[in-house]
């Protein structure tokens, strides 16, 4: 076990490496950092001094080196559109793009996984045909047509729900939320959906694609044959053995759902990091675009080793050595 | 005394590599095609509209984007209804500027579908080169491409291609942005998809690569391209084409969703995704139309490619047919 | 012909345990209904170990899921009955069947590697199919999966019983499933080629471990393989199987030394009997047809030597051949044979 999750870190900060590579090349290549930070009007000494203040004379690598460990501590530098450290803004963004996304995905997870057993196991009855069909609905249906097609019956025309913005929201200090107050808990409910909806269609058709597949092995056969009742192999048996594939393509997906939050952060205006990142790419904003990579990484990388962890404690293929063969 | 096969006759047919393509024109194919009524209703909506966009010239009532034809005082009309000043009458409707809707969507489709096939085009072809290489030669070329996959296919589409065009807005001069940016947002959607080519054309060229036929091609002196050209790629052009498929319904969705976030193509030149921003705004006041009849094309076009590309993964992989 | 009297071989004389008769078992399809078994009959007593033999295609293990009640969809079972101990089993409810199966039916698949759920252990496995079919404990159901392991021939069953289905190898894998399919006593066990995916030198254990068990418990066996050795050695009886037709029933000595049909003939690389020219038939030529294109008459003609004219038109039944019992018209009686007949 410890060479297993000591191969997956050691990949895991490959790949931020691999990033932050990435985000410093955007930093330091993309237009000049010095000509962003002090516009037009600054004099050349003033602009050598900022440059050597920065470290821009350094050797590249050593930049680099400098770079990854700034951004260790959390440290971006200052927004060029906002002229404000880009750590700052994150963080104050950070909890509401956190609770939508965490929301809409867990919410995703349960009814795809409910949704895709219940299409596998009745394959041939009216009511799956109907979710499958709905589903391809769901899939092709743009993520801001959804966002869009919400707003117009429940916010035009019903009037019942809040067409954009977070509510109110309740400051914890750290942490500021929009689960506690009516109009927060209103106003999450289309985002959510919105931002659920396709995640939710990819787990169900994933799930009763994977159940079927189980539902045909050998020992789902001989679950059947040993006269255990329906109940048992369906739950007991096939769904266990589905969860494996889809614990891993639901982790990526779930980190997926960050990035996608950023078509539903615009659709709604809702104030988290996606709609910090589009405004920041339309404004050539590099720091904060920077920023948003990597932090966009360290989240897939940490879910990633969650994932990993949950496979090893499932199944035990990975957990148990192989024993007494022979004979 | 095994008694598996008590016969002397040859056995089947020498194994001829016969690729899923030449399948396709199998007689089989056809049917299950012609049986699907939803298959075939869906294809016929894919080319209606892409001949609808295609001589979107032709068919349009007005060019919308000839500020000459636009009269401002037909702004705002209803779909079938006629204007209260002008007395105009336009199936979809006008949006702000008088332009008639009917004529904006079928010069949208045509960019949506032009950037569409082009980014699939453009992926498949860096995919497939890229899978064959990695699939023949092996060793540390095979790493370093898979790897890179790896690490994008852990990050979303749209982020890839958001980023592309970030690098995009920062390296090109301003003046130049709304020139070049069909050309980036081709680059940026077809970059951010050549992953599953790659993946699935690097098994194909591995598990074909030891087969005979292509060990005894080595032997005789072909070259390494014409084996990759003539005998490995027929052989997995069903797959890649049930994910060009899938693949264009999602560029198309991508293409829209980048004009809707307001980084696609420029307002001067909308595709649906763009008209669809653009219609956002009037929502509040009422103007439904405006965003309605686009996103309607935009989800028509999207869920028929969809149910052709299931299909078409149907139809082509044995083992799900029932 | 009335419901023909197929097995006279019963030992005890009473009810034999499973009775199939005229089964006949359909797959509808888009080009048309394919009858994948027709007409199948034939019994087997307690603590009887009836071979089945034929090639893949034949239907064999195709009757062993029609009467444990697990036929793939669309198949179905189109005619005929299976009688267990006289009552009509075909015909029970899914609840009712899903009962019986495990409890006085059991099933051993093929491959051994594939039949246990990796995500479980053999205890979990055996205590949970206990507590399914007997009034237990789950203690004492431990305690007796522990001494079925036992039986099995598991060393140190103790600590076993909670190992994983992959730290087995494949050999003490299939004596687990042997123990799985214990479990509850079944009278009937049904063993689909059992052997075939394992090592030739484990092979001979678990068939010697599965005739030893079945003795001791007194268990009777359908054991599916198209292996003849394997049969020679094991069963009872032997019925072979042809295009989804049973083609000779009889005991296994007599089938072995003296196959009465042609196609067993070439089974065994039969030594000519009736004549010279029969002697090409060492290698049957051709292949079994494909359910689609049965040919008319006796589906073996078109590949055998001694086929006449009758053999085109009419499909033979089971009539006794020598000391066994074979659908071929050879064999048929003299007035038969001449086209007088019915």
């Amino acid at each position: 076990m410890p060479a297993f999750i000591l191969r997956r870190l050691l990949q895991s900060v490959l790949v931020m490496l691999t990033v932050a590579l990435v985000a410093f090349g955007l930093f330091r290549y993309i237009g000049d950092p010095v000509n962003n930070m002090v516009g037009q009007e600054a004099t050349m000494a003033e602009r050598e001094a900022l440059r050597e203040s920065l470290g821009l004379n350094d050797a590249v690598p050593l930049q680099f080196l400098r770079f990854v460990a700034n951004a260790a501590q959390g440290e971006f530098g200052v927004s060029y559109r906002m002229a404000r450290p880009v750590a700052d803004v994150i963080a104050e963004r950070l909890p509401a793009t956190l609770e939508l996304a965490l929301i809409s995905g867990f919410g995703a997870l349960a009814l795809g996984i409910a949704l895709g057993v219940y299409t596998a196991l009745r394959r041939d009855g009216w009511l799956s045909h109907a979710i499958m069909g709905l589903s391809l609905v769901g899939v092709s249906l743009p993520t801001f047509l959804i966002g869009i097609l919400l707003i117009y019956v429940f916010a035009v025309e019903l009037k019942v729900l809040p067409a954009f913005g977070r509510g109110e929201v309740v400051d914890l200090g750290w942490w500021t939320t929009g689960l506690l107050t009516p109009s927060g808990l209103k106003s999450l409910v289309m985002p959510a959906i919105t931002l659920g909806l396709y995640q939710l269609t990819l787990i169900m058709r994933l799930v009763r694609a994977e159940m079927l597949e189980v539902l045909r092995t050998d020992y789902i056969k001989f679950a059947r044959a040993r006269g255990l009742s329906d109940r048992a192999v369906h739950f007991g048996h096939a769904l266990r053995n589905t969860l494996l594939p889809v614990i891993t393509i639901t982790g990526l997906q779930i980190g997926s759902i960050i990035a996608f939050a950023i078509i539903t952060e615009t659709v709604f205006q809702w104030p988290g990091v996606g709609l910090l990142f589009i405004t920041a790419v339309q404004f050539v904003d590099i720091p904060v675009m920077a920023a948003y990579l990597v932090l966009i990484a360290l989240i897939f990388v940490v879910i990633n080793l969650i994932v990993d962890l949950l496979y090893f404690v499932v199944d035990p293929r990975l957990r148990v050595q192989r024993s007494g063969r022979g004979q | 005394m095994r008694t598996e096969p008590p016969t002397s006759a040859p056995a089947a047919a020498p194994p001829v590599p016969r690729g899923a393509l030449a399948r396709l024109l199998d007689g089989d194919l056809f049917h299950s095609f012609i049986r699907s009524p939803i298959t075939v209703l869906s294809a016929l909506v894919v080319l209606a509209i892409l001949v609808a966009a295609l001589l979107a010239p032709v068919i349009a009532p007005q060019n919308p984007f000839d500020p000459a034809t636009l009269n401002l005082m037909d702004g705002f009309t209803r779909p079938m209804q006629a204007n209260e000043f002008t007395g105009n009458v336009y199936w979809l409707g006008t949006d702000a500027q008088g332009r008639d809707l009917f004529s904006a969507i079928l010069y949208g489709s045509r960019v949506s579908i032009l950037v569409g096939f082009a980014a699939v085009a453009f992926a498949a072809v860096l995919g497939i080169t890229l899978g064959l290489v990695a699939g023949y030669r092996g060793g540390w070329v095979d790493s370093l491409i898979m790897r890179v996959a790896d690490v994008q296919l852990s990050f979303p589409a749209i982020l890839v291609a958001l980023l592309i065009f970030g690098v995009f807005k920062g390296v090109v001069p301003p003046a130049l942005h709304d020139k070049a940016a069909i050309y980036v947002l081709i680059l940026a959607i077809g970059l951010s998809d050549w992953v599953q080519y790659a993946r699935t054309v690097r098994s194909s060229t591995l598990a074909e690569r030891n087969k005979e036929y292509v060990q005894a091609a080595r032997v005789i002196g072909v070259p390494a391209p014409t084996i990759l050209l003539r005998h490995i790629l027929p052989n997995v052009m069903g797959p890649v084409l049930v994910i060009a498929t899938i693949g264009l319904a999602l560029a198309i969705i991508l293409e829209s969703t980048l004009s809707f976030l307001g980084v696609g193509v420029p307002p001067t030149q909308p595709s649906l995704g763009t008209l669809i921003r653009v219609g956002q705004d009037y929502l509040f006041s009422g103007e439904w139309w405006i965003v309605l009849f686009p996103g309607l094309t935009l989800l028509l076009l999207a869920l028929s490619v969809n149910l052709l590309g299931d299909w078409l993964r149907d139809a082509l992989n044995p083992r799900l047919r029932r | 012909m009335n419901v023909p009297h197929i097995d006279q071989m019963n030992a005890g004389g009473g009810l034999p345990l499973l009775s199939v008769r005229r089964l006949r078992v359909e797959f509808p399809s888009r080009r048309g209904t394919l009858l994948a078994l027709d007409d199948v009959s034939f019994d087997i007593a307690r603590g009887e170990v009836l071979g089945v033999v034929g090639e893949s295609g034949a239907g064999k293990s195709l009757t062993g899921a029609a009467i444990i009640g697990l036929l793939e969809p669309p198949g179905r079972i189109a005619g005929g009955e299976i009688l267990l101990d006289g009552e009509a089993i075909h015909e029970l409810s899914g609840e009712a069947m899903r009962r019986l199966r495990g409890r006085r039916i059991a099933m051993i698949f093929q491959d051994p590697l594939t039949s246990l759920n990796p995500l479980y252990t053999v205890g979990e496995q055996l205590v949970e199919t206990m507590l399914t079919h007997l009034e237990l404990t789950p203690a004492a159901a431990r305690e007796r999966a522990l001494a079925l392991l036992d039986e099995v021939g598991i060393p140190a069953p103790a600590q076993r019983i909670d190992h994983y289905p992959h730290q087995f190898s494949g050999g003490m894998r299939q004596r687990v499933v042997i123990a799985l399919a214990l479990c509850a006593e079944p009278e009937l066990i049904i063993a689909d080629e059992p052997t075939t995916a394992l090592d030739v030198s484990v092979q001979a254990q678990i068939i010697a471990l599965l005739r030893r068990l079945c003795r001791q418990h007194h268990t009777a066996v359908m054991l599916v393989t198209h292996d003849m050795g394997v049969i020679a050695e094991t069963a009872d009886r032997v019925a072979v199987m042809y295009a989804g037709r049973v083609v000779e029933i009889g005991p296994v000595d007599e089938v072995v030394r003296a196959p009465a049909h042609p196609y067993t003939r070439g089974l065994m690389g039969a030594i000519p009997v009736l004549g010279d020219e029969v002697e090409r038939l060492v290698q049957i030529d051709g292949a079994m047809p494909r359910l689609d294109a049965i040919p008319p008459g006796c589906a073996f003609h078109p590949r055998c030597a001694a086929a006449f004219a009758r053999c085109r038109i009419e499909c033979p039944e089971l009539q006794p051949a020598g000391a066994t019992r074979a659908a071929c018209w050879l064999y048929a009686p003299a007035e038969m044979a001449e086209g007088g007949g019915r």
